[in-house]
């Protein structure tokens, strides 16, 4: 649906975005993961015909950036990192302007939906300026949604939102994404990031890495298991010392860290190991390196 | 076609929430219909010398305005000629503020990106933003005129009213220089709006396109200048010509990249 290559955009001797190549398919949620000033909003703005790139090209959903940017804006949604609503007109003229000018075939309707769908129909005469923040972001989403477009650029949808607003746009998201939508969503939340997208890439002025939340995980440290035991861990260390499927084995104070490919397979067998040993064992589990941790090390490696 | 109604509908509901667009085009045109009427009023209230016929330097000062005339009705003649260039303000100054804020504006609230990223081509977008100025302005003008000629056939009777009030050289001047004149002041105020990072700078720039008419009037009051009817045709087509050449300028300078990244 998305595919990038080399796109660059070079704001005067400043580089904001450098070579990204990138291929996001079909009904995909893709996490564009970054810093502030990482370049997130240009490549946006590039994707949705805003700005040209000064390099290289791109297509959404097989039209050409530059060439059929009126296709292309036919085709997407965006939601702009500041919602942008008329503050003094009615929520209803808001969306109803917007369905206007995407073409949409039967406006009262579609309006009527989206209002209904985020439970603000009752609030439909109400100026879109009296609305939470929360909802005037739903509000913006909707209106990057009446004309059903199959992807959706969503530019730090939860930025600057209480957690509980954050959480109401979040769920509208997945309600989004499970209407089969290809979804663009850049965040430095990695949080949300790790909740909401399919795959995620770090990206800094450059792509530093694009996986899936769990095979970042797993590319950046392995698996790990933790055996938590009753006493001190050291003594039990040598007796998992040779196994050869253990890649790499720490004891720390009452804790034993276990990295190893297959846990599944091989963990019975330690149990078995340590409780013949002697240890207490009071809780086994997989340690989970959060996506924070990974993404501070590709951000701060450059 | 239908892109471009809706944002003419659009500017509309929102400028007119808005109480300095408000302002421009209610109190201007009221101002500047009741201060001529008062004027008359006064005049035809206490005339200066009843009778007494046009004196040589008088005829110097107003040229063949007021052959056959007595020196009262020159006066006021004159006074009626300087207010109805006076009028010329109006459909210059009544747009300003509406296409002054028509894309600043909406960078200032944020609400061009998302307006950019939808469908509209530049062409609709620059003629409702247009059309949104340009039809008030014409229409309070009008209607103010209309007020105003009422008031003088009134005060003055109508043979004098006609003469002079409604003389061809100023319904010329009011109903097609004047919507010249309107969209000349809508393309540079709109032209300034897609420049400047600031509404209220884009205000006091575009509103200087009301100078040359001050020019004019300064120049008519101190007797530089008499507004001819052969001025108002040199008027005209300069207006004209510079519409064509503005409004061109205009949507060929409208670069949407420039305008959304433009960067302090
Ligand atoms: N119009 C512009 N002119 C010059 N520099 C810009 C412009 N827009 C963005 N930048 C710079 O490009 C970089 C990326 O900005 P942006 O895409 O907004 O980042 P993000 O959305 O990831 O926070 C920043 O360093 C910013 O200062
Ligand atoms: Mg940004």
């Amino acid at each position: 649906m998305i595919d990038t290559e080399n796109l660059s955009k070079q704001f005067g001797s400043h580089t904001a975005v450098d070579r990204l190549t990138l291929h996001i398919g079909e009904g995909e949620v893709f996490g564009f993961l970054g810093p502030n000033g990482a370049g997130k909003t240009t490549t946006v703005r590039m994707l949705t015909c805003l700005i040209g790139p000064t390099q290289g090209r791109a297509t959404v959903m097989g039209y050409e950036v530059g060439k059929d940017s009126q296709s292309i804006r036919r085709h997407v949604g965006l939601l702009t990192e500041t919602p942008g609503m008329y503050d003094r007109l009615s929520a209803l003229k808001n969306l109803t302007i917007y369905a206007e000018l995407y073409e949409v075939p039967d406006v009262p309707g579609q309006v009527e939906k989206y209002l209904r769908l985020l439970g603000l129909w009752e609030r439909r005469q109400d100026a879109a300026g009296t609305f939470s923040k929360g909802m005037k972001q739903k509000l913006a989403i909707a209106r990057a949604l009446l004309h059903e477009p199959k992807i959706l650029f969503l530019d730090e949808p939860t930025a600057g939102l209480d957690p509980e607003a954050a959480k109401l746009v979040r769920d509208f998201i997945l309600e989004v994404k499970a209407q089969g939508r290809t979804i663009f969503l850049t965040t430095h939340n990695l949080d949300e990031a790790d909740r909401l997208c399919d795959r995620v890439a770090v990206f800094n002025q450059r792509l530093r890495v694009i996986d899936t939340p769990q095979g970042l995980r797993q590319e950046m440290y392995g698996r790990q298991v933790v055996f938590h035991l009753a006493d001190t861990a050291v003594p039990y260390q040598p007796t998992l010392q040779n196994l050869p499927y253990i890649n790499r084995l720490e004891a720390i104070d009452n804790k034993l860290v276990v990295a190893l490919d297959d846990p599944e397979t091989h963990n019975p067998e330690l149990i078995r190991l340590l409780v013949s040993a002697g240890a207490n064992i009071q809780f086994v589990g997989e340690l989970r390196h959060s996506l924070e941790d990974i993404y501070l090390r590709l951000v701060n490696e450059s | 076609m239908k892109k471009i109604r809706t944002i003419i509908g659009k500017e509309w509901a929102e400028v007119f929430k808005n109480r300095l667009v408000l302002f421009s085009v209610i109190f201007l045109p009221l101002m500047l219909t009741i201060l001529p009427l008062a004027t008359i009023w006064g005049m035809s209230r206490f005339p200066a010398s009843a009778s007494s016929s046009v004196s040589t330097e008088e005829i110097e000062f107003f040229g063949d305005l007021c052959v056959g005339l007595t020196e009262n009705e020159c006066v006021m003649v004159y006074t009626l000629s300087l207010y109805t260039l006076l009028f010329m303000i109006l459909p210059v100054m009544i747009p300003v503020t509406i296409a002054a804020y028509s894309i600043v504006g909406e960078k200032a609230t944020r609400s061009l990106e998302p307006l950019l990223a939808t469908p509209i081509t530049d062409i609709e977008l620059l003629t409702g933003k247009a059309i949104a100025a340009i039809v008030p302005a014409i229409l309070a003008t009008w209607l103010a005129y209309f007020v105003y000629a009422i008031g003088a056939v009134i005060m003055l009777g109508a043979e004098l009213a006609l003469a002079y009030v409604f003389a061809p050289v100023w319904v010329l001047a009011i109903f097609v220089v004047g919507p010249l004149m309107t969209f000349l002041s809508v393309s540079i105020a709109i032209m300034v709006s897609a420049r400047v990072t600031d509404p209220r700078v884009a205000e006091q720039l575009s509103g200087l396109v009301v100078l040359p008419i001050i020019l004019l009037l300064v120049g008519q009051s101190v007797g530089w200048v008499v507004v001819s009817r052969d001025m108002i045709y040199l008027i005209g087509v300069i207006v004209l010509i510079l519409d064509v050449v503005l409004g061109f300028i205009t949507v060929k300078s409208f670069q949407r990249e420039t305008i959304l990244t433009q960067w302090k």
